[in-house]
């Protein structure tokens, strides 16, 4: 496919989204089930198990602008930062991330009506497992601090990808930094 | 024309979305097959219609990959007989090959074969194992890897694990960047890929039931983790765990009625075992400060041995799987996580964490003793072979990811490896029933 086609696509993809409406469908995706053979498929779960799931990922970008105004994306603002990062194989939130946190403890207080799904992340280092319950530590220790400061446990949805998705593909320092991560994602109510 | 526009997006879509490729696992033997056992393996003898499987060398390539044997090479036999009255033993004892197989295939139709194969002891002069079978064309390259069963266990005492199926994930970035993930099963040797589950959300921990018709895994499908258990003949699956939080790491109890899990619903990670039946959940642990995951029935489905940082680290524990006390089991080292029990139940293998790597180790329960296996720092998920002679990890290797593995004593290394594809979480399937 040529570059052309490709952007062509991309617009196409953003049409497409926006004529579906704000889909946040969050992940639901085609799974196929196939039989022992592999010659057939004999099932497909999840709605929109065709080309639709394509319209729910494109809102992933999409659809977070819509919610949450400007002071969400304006680069000046701290709420503009919404991932906090990590050390090797700890959850406390480092002294330089404090202000962030405190930013969107502030701006979740003042507007009750908002949610965030947190969501927890590792690098690829060790047990896959013992990754996807160290991704839930993170992300309980981030809603920790942000209800500390005043935003309230209705507002969270908290959500573990362990080291299944990383942010950077890479086995070096600067993959796995960028991946030990918990992303604050703005969700409509 | 809004709508008409969505559904040509959809066509293109449908179009655009990648053909997830079946990984088609080679294994090689990668080390320490020095001590090999030198093997005579004489092609088949065939009358009629010509066998759509070569018999010969899928019992040639399974036996020689297993790192126990050293098949010689066709050039090197001395004669090619097909029956005993054929077979010289003097002539064979000078190749120094203790053991020689012989066989016939024959069929009139070419849908059903009559096999025979014989297998001698060269210094004696004795038949060890003999047998006849007659099978569809279809069942031949099951047979063959029958057939290299009876003859691995015939001179190893062990059983064979030929015949056993592996079960793996599977992940390729696509086109358009976007990554696709697959649960896969093969046959013990790479051959018969078929996919059980594909998804653009990632999947883990595949587990087999032990009578090896289905398999429980993690899957991200719908956003969140979530167990699924899936009967592989059917394709039929049924969703176990979707509470909130964590819903992970199944482990099947060994008569098969309940999967241990790691749950979060109550705010941490903890091992829950549920019965299959009805649903209801006991809580095993119970430690609100700690990681409690990576469930492991001991043998006799009394206890559970576990992964937890509940010292500080991760650590292997064990505890009764109606809850109670737990007992620390590994101690060397701060990293030690997966565990998988021997099908005897008398070790444990695990990931063990030293100077920034992690390898593969394998712990005698009685003894406590480590022995660390692997070389390369980048090794996890290991699972033992049902006969307990091998255990079955990913690794690294130029940047993607690969199966390996190694026996138990460490001396025989394999790769099990599939260019262009990320494998991983490797799962060995027991014995066939």
């Amino acid at each position: 496919m040529n570059r052309y086609k490709f952007s062509a696509l991309l617009v196409a993809l953003f049409l497409l989204n926006a004529c579906s409406g704000n889909a946040t469908k969050d992940g639901t995706d085609d799974v196929l089930v196939e039989e022992r053979n592999g010659a057939s498929t004999s099932g497909v779960s999840g709605e929109g198990a065709n080309g639709s799931d394509l319209g729910a990922e494109a809102s992933v970008i999409v659809g977070e602008d819509g919610y949450a105004g400007s002071e969400l994306n304006d680069p000046s603002n701290p709420l503009s930062n919404r991932v906090i990062y990590f050390d090797y194989d700890s959850a406390s939130v480092r002294a330089q991330d404090q202000a962030i946190v405190e930013a969107h403890a502030a701006y979740l207080g003042k507007n009750p009506n908002l949610s965030v799904r947190l969501e927890g992340h590792t690098d690829e280092r060790g047990s896959r497992e013992y990754n996807l319950a160290l991704g839930e530590r993170r992300a309980l220790s981030i809603r920790q601090l942000l209800m500390l400061q005043g935003a309230s446990a209705q507002q969270f949805r908290v959500t573990s990808f362990g080291e299944e998705r990383p942010a950077v593909d890479g086995s070096d320092e600067s993959a796995w930094s960028q991946n030990r991560r918990v992303e604050i994602v703005y969700i409509g109510r | 024309m809004a709508k008409r526009l969505i559904r040509s997006l959809t066509l293109m879509a449908v179009f655009l979305m990648p053909v997830q490729a079946f990984a088609v696992l080679k294994v090689e033997i990668t080390g320490g097959s020095d001590s090999a056992l030198p093997i005579a393996i004489v092609p088949f003898g065939a009358e009629g219609q010509k066998a759509p499987e070569d018999l010969t060398n899928i019992i040639r390539n399974d036996l020689e990959s297993s790192g126990r044997f050293a098949p010689l090479d066709n050039q090197d036999l001395v004669s090619r007989p097909t029956e005993q009255s054929q077979v010289n033993f003097a002539d064979w004892r000078l190749l120094r090959s203790e053991g020689l197989v012989i066989g016939k295939i024959s069929s009139q139709d070419g849908e059903n074969y009559q096999v025979q194969f014989q297998l001698f002891d060269v210094f004696r002069g004795q038949q060890l194992a003999g047998k006849r079978y007659q099978v569809p064309a279809s069942g031949l390259r099951a047979l063959g890897h029958q057939i290299a069963d009876v003859i691995y266990e015939t001179l190893t005492g062990e059983k064979g694990i030929f015949s056993t199926r592996l079960a793996f994930v599977t992940q390729i970035t696509a086109g358009d960047g976007k990554k696709r993930f697959a649960l896969q099963i093969s046959d013990a040797d790479g051959a018969n890929p078929r996919t059980v589950l594909q998804s653009t959300q990632p999947i883990m921990s595949p587990s087999w039931a032990p009578d090896g018709n289905q398999l429980a895994y993690v899957s991200f499908e719908n956003g969140k983790t979530e167990v699924f258990v899936q009967q592989l003949l059917s394709g039929q699956r049924k969703s176990v765990a979707s509470f909130d939080g964590i819903n992970s790491a199944p482990a099947w109890s060994p008569d098969g009625r309940k999967l241990a899990l790691t749950l979060s619903r109550n705010g941490n990670p903890e091992i829950y075992v549920l019965e299959l039946s009805n649903g209801d959940l006991i809580r095993v642990t119970n430690n609100a400060q700690a990681i409690d995951t990576e469930a492991v029935w001991s043998r006799d489905g009394n206890d559970i041995y576990f992964t937890s940082d509940r010292g500080g680290r991760p650590q292997i524990y064990k505890v009764s799987a109606n809850g109670g006390r737990a007992e620390r089991i590994s101690f060397e080292g701060n990293y030690n996580a997966s565990p998988d029990l021997s099908p005897d139940g008398s070790k444990l293998t695990m990931v063990h964490g030293a100077n920034g790597g992690f390898y593969i180790a394998v712990q005698d329960l009685k003894t406590g003793s480590m022995q660390v296996l692997t070389e390369s720092g980048r090794a996890e998920s290991p699972s033992f072979a049902p006969n307990g002679q091998m255990i079955l990890y990913a690794t690294e290797q130029k940047g993607s990811g690969v199966l390996a593995a190694v026996s138990v004593d460490g001396r025989i290394h394999q790769r099990l490896s599939e260019s262009g594809t990320v494998v991983r979480e490797p799962a060995w399937s027991p014995l066939k029933k």
